[in-house]
């Protein structure tokens, strides 16, 4: 195949602690570290090794938000990205949005694949690449644990509650990453020099002409119910009279 | 008047467990009217199942060759052939849902509600973000579907003694060929099922191989419990994917939730915050697993689950 479209959310990064602001109005971003969404940086990782393969000649990495996201996409482009887009908003967009935002960019690369990493984390949502195959007509492979091609047909193999799916599915199409599909490599100082003097294009969301769509609206926010402090016990014998204490053996 | 259609999950001939947490959920919208539509390619029992479920109105059984293993893409057209005049289209937040909901959605032109713990009104609801570590209240558009997955783990299902009537129905919808199941594989077990399990024993890292996870089933046995595992046990190999439990493997709320050689990432937590009681073993007394414990022991694995299991069986 020609392109690979992978795209890369930059989220906090899945180390941060992280804490509801006080009055309810988000969660503390200010100051804290952000990083690729786990999830998108295994679809590179992914589409880098099936470009590695000779399976495909160009890898484009896609984020939309700040220019903040620059940085997440010279990080794909150190990964090994050929090149890069980051479709300017000031503000951050909804899934339907994002997925419409990708429909677009289908209609200028015309690739035949696109790999999304299956949820990110900071909304866990886990739509974006839904919306994308349903608006696009074309074939979801979902939570892909392993991906094989025969020249114009995907074999994905997919993480489900019971075990695991095979589907065969026709290109063009869209896959989500789930977390077995690969491990993603360490980038290298040299590649970080060599990603600087990689293309990344700017577009502004407005000139992609898209309808954004109804965002969901944010009432507020609250930290989780917090578990009571509970017991220790010594030995397996506490353990068992504390079990018998409520009532579980 | 709200009406919501539920799309049920089966497989084997057996409705999945979350159809019955999904009525709970819709049950809670403000005056709903709730139908619920199984795809399937004989869906007489199915449908049965379904009516018997409290709370259900109606039963829509859409019976056809494709829907015996039928992919999201093959369903998204026969969903949107009846979702007209419904307010809320509900899935649950299984595998199953996450993946058609969406598509679902895209289609209608809004965004998913994901993983509905809490309705607040007809179109408001709570969520867990951040990996549980944030609860987001969220409006909907006004005058828009809703189209939502639903929390299983904060749902108790509803109780049999409905008696909804059932609708056999075909539906006008282009299937696409462009996908295709191949195969399912799926482990079998006598254990009780991860998801719905009153207890479960969950095994981490310091379990060190798939051999010594047999320590692991053991005391399952000898509990009546589930198995589960953390994310690091699955990636070293000692158990499949289906026993992952946490962020992106399965949320559950079983009443015992018993943790051993599993550190406690905040991406395990979030997948046992509703548990009833949990129990932590582990060897180092600062793992994070005791901050959310109910019942903890510090010591060797290998030395206090056999004496457990011993004293289980005694």
């Amino acid at each position: 195949m020609e392109k690979i479209l992978v795209g890369l959310k930059r989220v906090v990064d899945y180390n941060v602690r992280i804490r509801v602001k006080s009055d309810g109005s988000g969660v503390e971003t200010d100051g804290v570290k952000m990083s690729i969404n786990p999830f998108d940086e295994i679809a590179l990782e992914e589409a880098l090794r099936i470009r590695e393969r000779g399976e495909a000649a160009e890898v484009i990495v896609v984020s939309i938000g700040s220019t903040e996201a620059q940085q997440q996409l010279r990080t794909g482009l150190a990964m090994g990205a050929d090149r890069a887009i980051l479709v300017s908003s000031a503000q951050p967009l909804d899934p339907l949005s994002c997925a419409r935002v990708f429909r677009a960019l289908i209609d200028r690369e015309n690739p035949e694949l696109v790999i999304l990493g299956k949820q990110a984390i900071d909304g866990d949502n886990n739509q974006t690449g839904q919306m994308l195959a349903s608006l696009w007509g074309r074939p979801q492979g979902t939570f892909a644990s392993k991906i094989e091609f025969n020249g114009p047909v995907a074999t994905i193999t997919r993480e489900i509650d019971t075990g695991l799916e095979v589907h065969e599915i026709d290109l063009p199409a869209v896959i989500t990453a789930d977390l077995r599909l690969n491990e993603p490599r360490y980038v290298k100082l040299p590649d970080i020099m060599k990603a600087k003097k990689k293309p990344l294009d700017e577009i502004a969301l407005d000139d992609l002409g898209i309808e954004l769509a109804p965002a969901l609206t944010n009432v507020s926010f609250e930290p989780p119910a917090e578990r009571s402090k509970g017991v220790m016990v010594e030995d397996v014998a506490g353990l068992v009279a504390a079990l018998k204490d409520k009532g579980l053996l | 008047m709200a009406k919501v259609l539920i799309i049920a999950e089966h497989a084997d001939g057996q409705i999945n467990p979350s159809v019955a947490k999904c009525v709970a959920c819709a049950a809670t919208i403000p005056d709903a009217e709730i139908d619920v539509a199984i795809f399937s390619s004989d869906g007489e029992a199915l449908a049965s199942q379904i009516a018997e479920l409290a709370s259900v109105s109606r039963v829509l059984r859409i019976d056809s060759e494709v829907n015996a293993d039928a992919v999201t893409v093959q369903l998204v057209p026969q969903v949107m052939a009846i979702a007209e005049g419904y307010s809320h289209l509900l899935g649950p937040s299984t595998t199953f849902g996450k993946d058609l909901m969406p598509a679902v959605a895209a289609r209608l032109g809004v965004n998913q509600v994901s993983d509905v713990m809490e309705v607040v009104t007809t179109n408001q609801f709570r969520k867990p973000i951040y990996a549980g570590n944030a609860i987001l209240t969220v409006e909907t558009p006004v005058g828009m579907p809703v189209v939502a997955t639903v929390r299983t783990a904060s749902y108790q299902a509803v109780e049999a003694g409905g008696s909804a009537t059932i609708e056999s129905m075909t539906v006008d919808a282009e299937i696409p060929s462009h996908s295709r199941f191949v195969e399912r594989k799926t482990a079998a077990s006598d254990r009780p099922d991860l998801q719905t399990a009153a207890k479960v024993v969950s095994g981490g890292r310091a379990l060190g191989s798939a051999e010594n996870f047999e320590l692991i089933y053991k005391l399952a046995d000898a509990f009546g419990a589930a198995v589960g595992a953390s994310r690091a046990a699955v990636d070293a190999g000692y158990v499949p994917n289906e026993m992952q439990v946490g962020q992106t493997g399965k949320i559950i709320a079983p009443a015992l939730y018993v943790a051993i050689g599993i550190s406690g990432a905040i991406q395990h937590l979030t997948g046992i915050k509703d548990a009833g009681t949990i129990v932590a073993i582990n060897k180092d007394a600062e793992a994070p697993i005791f901050e959310v414990s109910d019942i903890g022991l510090v010591g060797d694995l290998f030395k206090v689950v056999p004496e457990l299991e011993a004293a289980l069986n005694s």
